[in-house]
């Protein structure tokens, strides 16, 4: 079995690591140059407050980023994240009017996002319904089941303790979302880089039914990421909520799409195969700062994903027409030499 | 070939006949106890409720069809819609058609922008109009400066169009009608309407008989957003009110028609006359719930039950056919 494990691991690697460094290495130097121009916009940008502030703009979203990472590289999508969040809030809202036991409220959230996750993953590998139509189905299934229960009311019968998550410090400017973001991003990492299992993930993403042919179990794989990718929106409609202190209905409106930026500014291929989740963490990072940066100057939210929405054009789009660029030029000498 | 080009349309309108026995079921038993609702002027109204969700299939399904997706005609319906809404309140003195030629003109620019992404630098659709979604967004609290356009500051010209009646029928409806039917003629008896089934249906093919599948693409692109366009101007004029939120999300119900009107998402296969179903099936959803009493808070749970048990039902029903894509992801 390792014997098996060892030379997929390393073959591939040389070619790879070239190719993630430069993605990453600009990446950081993006999040480099936002963080020296926040420093130079606001004289109180060096502080413990606005490291928390800073963290609390992404953990939530990057959280579900996560799996997204590993579902997108397995060559899927889950559009109903937001959605799926949403009901998991309402559910939890509901629990919350019956009971004070925090393990019950969070647990029941888990379990709801666990099911809806489920649904996800049956859909699309039991009946075979492509992701993207799957999912925006269930998204609008999802989020209308929350409207439908909820309507124009509030919920936020919360006990005091619930507060903890979304608001909660471990250890100075360290949140408990931080945190939780950290030690799912490292488990992350290390099941994607250093496992067999992170290396079937990227074979499917490259070329699925040679995977299947190659003896990988292709549908447990993707139902098992489906599964994942609504548990981690359930954590983050935790944190979500409790930061909030209540739910309604239209809670998370339109992170699905923030969320699916995050993966593919870190540098994710949508048609699957390619990421890394350091990539990831670095877009989760500049995000942060970006939209802190951004409040620093007074810009509307409207605005602000204006220009993440350019942002995620721009780096995507700018290494593909420097390289036609680059080929037309070769070209052309190639021509002038003959 | 011919037996499986048969297949494939038997297939195609057996999904059709389907959805339409569908709607027409639940179109009887919402009558059988709402007599009022399939009386003349409660089936135009509902068709006039429909119109701009055609037309914005319609240009949907041009896209999907090459195995692109548009996920910004949303925002270019609410930029466009705005813009126009801004200058009718500024100079009120623009004759009404320039205006609705220029909210063309403009989105198809915008949808062209999303073409030549797609085309020149060969960005995925889905992460093109991800981008352009939130720029158009943006755009639209820009210009406005996140103020609304109210009826109050439209010029009645501007109001009336779209209610102005032709054998009873509003200008709308008849816009969506000849939409429907100029899209059908273009893709069945036009070659430029053939190559987007083939540009869809298999890219490499179509390349090697000379189709630019890039170029098709990008052609999509701006006829969608054309409509876009033509759409931003009909719901802020049809609606009355103009803001930055217009339409928010509507680009989920838009593929929800295509999708539940069996538009395949992989390119190549779809029909006018199933997304017409797909969008009247949502239409008389839509329209029914009221009526029976049902909370609209549970309109768009229902919807969304129904567009994962349609993809449920094509994705059964075209398993066979589908086998046979091996080797080209």
């Amino acid at each position: 079995m390792a014997d098996e494990a060892r030379p997929s691991q390393r073959m591939p690697r040389a070619p790879w690591r070239r190719r993630l460094l430069r993605w990453e290495v600009f990446l950081a130097l993006v999040v480099a140059a936002d963080f020296a121009l926040d420093v130079r916009l606001s004289p109180y940008f060096l502080s413990t407050e606005t490291f928390a502030d800073v963290s609390f703009n992404f953990t939530e979203k990057a959280l579900v980023a996560l799996p997204m990472t590993l579902l997108i590289i397995a060559g899927e999508i889950d559009v109903s994240v937001a959605a799926t969040m949403a009901l998991v809030s309402v559910c939890m809202g509901l629990l919350a009017t019956t009971t004070a036991s925090l393990s019950a409220i969070v647990g029941g959230g888990l379990a709801v996002g666990l099911l809806a996750g489920a649904f996800n993953g049956a859909l699309v590998t039991r009946w075979r319904v492509p992701a993207i139509v799957a999912t925006i189905g269930t998204m609008s299934l999802y989020r209308g089941i929350a409207y439908g229960i909820l309507g124009d009311r509030v919920l936020k019968d919360y006990p005091a303790a619930f507060a903890f998550f979304g608001q909660g410090y471990i250890a100075g400017p360290v949140s408990f979302e931080l945190l939780l973001f950290t030690l799912a991003a490292v488990l992350c990492a290390l099941y994607l880089h250093r496992t067999e299992f992170g290396r079937r993930l990227m074979a499917i993403g490259c070329n699925k039914t040679a995977a299947e042919m190659a003896g990988v179990r292709v549908n447990r794989y993707r139902f098992g990421l489906f599964v994942a990718t609504g548990v981690a929106s359930a954590a983050a409609s935790v944190l979500l909520t409790s930061r909030l202190g209540s739910t309604r209905p239209s809670i998370a409106q339109g992170m699905e799409l923030d969320i699916i930026s995050m993966v593919i500014l870190g540098g994710v291929a949508i048609t699957g195969g390619r990421g890394s989740i350091v990539g990831v963490v670095l877009a989760a990072i500049l995000t942060g700062l970006a939209i802190f940066g951004l409040g620093l100057i007074n810009v509307p939210g409207v605005v602000m994903s204006l220009l993440m929405g350019a942002l995620l054009i721009l780096i995507v789009g700018l290494p593909i027409a420097g390289q036609r660029l680059s080929r037309t030029r070769a070209r052309a000498q190639h021509r002038i030499q003959v | 070939m011919s037996a499986k080009s048969l297949r494939m349309r038997l297939g195609d309108s057996r999904h059709n006949v389907g959805l339409a026995l569908l709607t027409a079921i639940l179109f009887v038993a919402v009558t059988a106890r709402y007599p009022q609702f399939a009386s003349a002027a409660g089936l135009r109204d509902s068709f006039d409720d429909t119109s701009i969700l055609i037309l914005l299939a319609l240009g949907q399904m041009l896209v999907m069809l090459t195995r692109a997706i548009d996920l910004s005609v949303a925002a270019s319906v609410a930029l466009t819609g705005m813009c126009v809404a801004l200058i009718n309140q500024a100079l009120p003195g623009v004759a009404l058609p320039s205006l609705v030629l220029l909210a063309a003109l403009l989105g198809a620019a915008l949808g062209a922008v999303n073409g030549l992404l797609v085309w020149q630098l060969q960005i995925p659709p889905i992460v093109v109009t991800l981008g352009t979604l939130a720029i158009y967004r943006g755009a639209t609290y820009l210009v406005s400066h996140g103020h609304w356009v109210n009826s109050g500051n439209m010029s009645p010209v501007f109001l009336g169009l779209v209610r102005e009646r032709w054998g009873g029928v509003t200008l709308l409806s008849w816009l969506a009608i000849a939409g429907a039917l100029l899209t059908a003629c273009f893709l069945r008896l036009s070659a430029a309407g053939r190559t987007f089934y083939a540009a869809g249906n298999n890219p490499e093919a179509a390349r090697y008989v000379g189709v630019d599948v890039g170029r098709t693409q990008c052609l999509a692109f701006a006829i969608n957003g054309m409509l876009a366009g033509l759409c931003g101007y009909l719901w802020v004029a049809r609606y009355a009110v103009a803001y930055t939120e217009v339409a928010s999300g509507f680009e989920l119900t838009v593929i929800a028609a295509c999708v539940i009107g069996g538009v395949s998402i992989a390119g190549g296969s779809g029909t006018v006359f199933g997304v017409l179903l797909g969008c009247l099936f949502l239409g008389v959803v839509k329209n029914a719930l009221p009526l029976i009493g049902v909370s609209p808070f549970w309109q768009m749970a229902i919807s969304g039950a129904v567009i994962v048990s349609a993809a449920v039902l094509n994705a059964v029903g075209a398993r066979a056919p589908q086998g046979q894509r091996i080797l080209e992801n």
